[in-house]
Parts: C-alpha cells; structure tokens; sequence
C-alpha cells in the first residue's frame, strides 16, 4: 500500500464524521481518539461515534485509528451515555485497522474493554435504541467487533479500498503461512476469504451498500445522500426485530450462510 | 494439593470438549446436540485442502447442573486451535439463542461456556467474524434473563473474538494453566516486533495473561485446580449465585478509573500491586 494512500485510509473516519456532523458540537471528555457528535438525522437525535487516528495516543500502539483500552471503554461510555426512554438512535462510524496489539493491552486488559464496546452496542440495540453502523474504510477483526458489528443494520460504501476481514492481510498471511498473493487468489475462489466490501455483501452481513460518492472526499451532495440512507435504516431498524436475526434472512444468507441457517434449525429440533 | 489429592484427581485440561462438557454436567445427564452422526461440517475446509470434523469442533450438550436444565457449550482444542469457524459458531451463538428464549420464557436454563480457542478461524476469516457476532449478541441478550458462566482452562487459553466474549459473560472461572487475552502472544509479535513480546518466554506470557494474573486483578472471577471435580463444583456454585449486580464489562466508570492507575512497565507483579487493592 502506497504511503498516500495509507494516509488516505486512515483518515476516512475522521472525515466521514465531519461530513455526518456537519456543524454539531464535539461532545467534550473521552480519548481524543473517539469522535462523538449529536447530530440530527432524519427527526432523530443520533448519537455520532467515530474511532480515529491520535499520533499522541498515550498508548503507541492505539496510533493509527486501532481499538484500544482507551477506545473500548470510550466507546462504551459514549454509547450507554445515550440510554434513556427517548431510544435514541446510535451511528458508528467505521474505519478501524484492528484492534491494538501490545504487551500493554493485553496486561491491562484490552478483552474486557473491547467486550465493553461490543456490550454497549448490544444492550443499547436490545433496550430498543437504533443501532446503525457505517463502514467507510478498515472493519477488521476485533476492532469491528467491538465497534460497529453489534448495529441492526450495517451500511458500507460501495468502495474498492474498503476492507472487512477477521485479520489483516498481512498479519493473516504469517499466521496461516500463506503469501498475500495466495491469500488474494483464495478469497476470489472463496467468498468469506475475500476482502473487499462486496464480496462481504454476499454473505448477507450488509443492509445496503452505497454506491456513486466519493469515499475519500465526500462532497456535500454526498454527505446528504448516506444520511438520507443512515435515516432509512435506522427507520428501518425501529420497525424490525432488536437481534441480529435479518443478518440470516436475506437472500445472500440464505445462499453464503446456508450452514448457520441449517444448525440453528438443527438445534432448535433437538432441544428439547 | 495433597499428594492423594493429586492422585485422585481427574485433570479437567486433558479432558477433551465431549469429556469436559460430562465433567460439568450432573452424572448421567449429559445429551449431546448435532453430534458426530448429524455430520454438520464445515463446508469450507475441504476446498483448503484441510479434513473437516463432524462437531467442527464444538461439543454442545443439554443436561442438569445441580438438578437444574443446563447447557455445556464446550470448544475442542485439539481440532484446528478451537477456532471459530461459520459451523462452529453457529453451534455456539445458536445454543445461546435457544437457552435466551428458554430463560426469557421463564424456564430455568444454566448455560455454562468452556473455551479453548485462538479465536476465528482465519480459514472461514469472515464466515467466523460474523458467527463470533452472533456469539456477542447472545451472551448479552441471555444475560439479561440468566447468569452464563465461563470456564477456561488451557492449555491453549481463550484469544481473539472469543476472548471478548470471556468478557461478556456473568462470572469466569480459570485455572492456574489457563490465559485469557485478545491477542495471542505471536500475534502480538509478529505485529509488534520480539521487543514487545517475546512469543517464547512462557513465564512471561503467563505473568501477563496466566489465569492466576487474571484472577488476581478481578479479570476472572474464581481461580479453581485443575480438577474435574473442583470445577464443576465452581460451575455449580457460580450458578447458584446467581446474577452478579453489574457485569464487568458494564463497568466503565470502574475499569476507566483503574486505567488511570498503571505501573511505569506493563509487569504482572506491578499491576497487581496496584490493581489488587480494589479487586472487584
């Protein structure tokens, strides 16, 4: 990856916020490293979150836009400081390498503060409050699963650069003793190896993919256009089931996940 | 231990998932879901070039914990690194949701999860992410209505997406032998060069993320012997507790407030100094 373009990635969530929150005041307190915003969307007050890049992050290895200790329990803050009668709707904005990989975290308990993150957004959707997230960059392992992969509804742009996987090319490519070139070829044979945003598609994770907007420099008429999008799922969201049960309901699924259907019928018969 | 206690012991670590799920049901109670003969594979491995397994390496079985209906989720370490592939945990996430629905219909249910994994399997990379999604949402909508009590006890540990779900569950239970993190040590390494963590250093590794560490910082709950017996009396006793008044990863102020509170190095022994004080 070219350094530019590294750059370029890493700062998606950043300005993907801006272009979401517009004009809304930052919320105060919190890392530096974790964006909040209310801002109104479609009648709702929602609840903006955004985890970004902080050169200055007291923890090094939490620099380039990973989830941390301080961003899991950052996260989870900002999203249970939305919990209330009014069930206010939650946006996670997602651009995330991975989780943050250090002696450090792992001491201090990274784990727990990720589960944190991943806790908040499914209590918050459980207890009835909308949970939309947006992926416009990286939605890597840990770091997605504790920020953004809890929402009812997942939107991506519909961007070559985006990349949704359980582990980095890189890293995956020692781990399972592979070269990135066979672990390329592999993920066009097959599908949940594959990296890009649609291929991901077609397991049936998504709710909408948003295509004809500039990924990395949103313009305005863009920036209107996923709103609008934001504010039919989460329309969407409030009228449909709180679990995750539309992940296995689309078509896609029914093809790409056609195993996870088949051992949850299975079980149910045995149950007993 | 005593040495008669030593020999009378059965070691719950070298107990397979089939064994260990026995182990922590009451006797003669132990019914096995999707077993090998239902052949639910993995419809991923074989086009890898790698065997698939009949449980793909999940053993679920219904029985009784403590006279009470009761379900032991228990990963197979031995099949590729316990990893959480779409069949697996499906198994996992699935066995969840029907004890949720059990518990929310006011039946009693005891879900009990042993973990022995690396985490997704990269082989399934997406399939699995998604399922140890689906693994997140139902421990915390099954929480909700009944404790779930978590059980690691090595020797590979409890890494990756499931150790976030280590996290989630309402009181964890590990032995000397056991680790509990996010990321594997070589993973770390890799990512982070030897001079962060040197992958080798077993003592090292074990300071930081031993079950001993753990529990003396308020990480997990209950420090247990490696004993058959032992733990599945932890199990039983967890249970009969019932509800904790917050989760753990409910905490924010808590564990916020410790973070501010870190010694110069990331030691073991120092953390503990520090942390042991107000051990939740």
């Amino acid at each position: 990856m070219s350094a530019t373009m590294s750059a370029a990635l890493s700062s998606r969530g950043r300005t993907w916020f801006e272009a979401i929150a517009g004009g809304a005041a930052r919320l105060d307190g919190g890392p530096a490293s974790v964006l909040a915003a209310d801002v109104a969307i479609g009648g709702d007050t929602v609840r903006v979150i955004s985890v970004v890049t902080n050169p200055d992050n007291r923890f090094p290895r939490a620099r380039e836009g990973e989830v941390g200790l301080d961003e899991g329990w950052g996260v989870a803050a900002r999203v249970r400081e939305v919990f209330g009668p009014e069930k206010r709707a939650i946006l996670a904005i997602v651009d995330v390498p991975s989780q943050a990989y250090g002696r450090a975290e792992e001491l201090y308990g990274i784990h727990l503060a990720c589960a944190a993150a991943a806790d908040a957004y499914a209590s918050a959707r459980l207890a009835g409050h909308p949970v939309v997230s947006l992926v416009v960059g990286r939605a890597l392992s840990g770091a997605f699963l504790a920020h953004g992969y809890q929402a009812n509804r997942v939107l991506a742009l519909d961007d070559p650069k985006i990349s949704i996987h359980a582990m980095g090319k890189q890293a995956a490519a020692r781990v399972t003793k592979r070269s990135v070139e066979q672990l390329e070829t592999l993920g066009e044979e097959i599908l949940p190896l594959a990296y890009d945003v649609r291929s991901f598609a077609k397991l049936g994770l998504v709710h909408e993919l948003i295509g004809g907007v500039d990924a990395d420099a949103p313009s305005a008429e863009d920036a209107a256009k996923v709103t609008a999008r934001i504010a039919d799922a989460i329309a969407d969201a409030r009228s449909r089931p709180r679990d995750l049960s539309s992940r296995l309901a689309s078509p896609e699924a029914r093809e790409n996940r056609a195993a996870s259907i088949r051992v949850r019928e299975a079980l149910a018969a045995q149950w007993g | 231990m005593s040495v008669p206690a030593l020999m009378s012991r059965t070691s719950f670590v070298e107990l397979n998932a089939r064994e260990r799920a026995r182990a922590l049901l009451d006797d003669g109670s132990f019914r096995e879901l999707l077993g090998p003969f239902d052949r639910i594979e993995s419809p991923w491995l074989a086009r890898q070039n790698i065997v698939p397994q009949a449980d793909d390496g999940v053993v679920v079985a219904r029985g009784t914990i403590g006279g009470v209906a009761a379900v032991a989720i228990a990963i197979e370490g031995a099949f590729q690194g316990g990893s959480t592939g779409e069949v697996s945990g499906a198994k996992i996430a699935g066995a969840l949701e029907l004890a949720a629905k059990d518990a929310k219909a006011g039946k009693p249910i005891r879900p009990v999860l042993v973990f022995e994994t690396g985490g997704v399997r990269l082989q399934e990379a997406n399939l699995g992410l998604a399922a140890m999604a689906d693994v997140h949402a139902a421990v915390v909508a099954l929480r909700r209505h009944a404790p779930v009590v978590g059980v690691i006890a090595g020797m590979i540990g409890c890494f990756g997406g499931m150790g976030i779900t280590a996290g989630l569950v309402s009181r964890l239970i590990v032995t000397r032998q056991a680790r509990l993190g996010l990321n594997g040590p070589e993973v770390i390494e890799q990512n982070a060069g030897v001079e962060e963590l040197d992958s080798r250093d077993r003592p090292l590794i074990w300071s930081l993320t031993g079950g001993e560490q753990r529990h003396a910082v308020g990480l997990a709950d209950d420090l247990v012997a490696d004993d058959a017996d032992a733990l599945a009396d932890a199990v039983r006793a967890a249970f009969e507790r019932g509800q904790p008044a917050e989760h753990q990863s409910e905490r924010i102020a808590f564990w916020r407030g410790r973070l501010e509170r870190l010694p110069a190095t990331p030691e073991g022994p120092a953390l503990r100094k520090l942390w042991m004080g107000d051990r939740p």
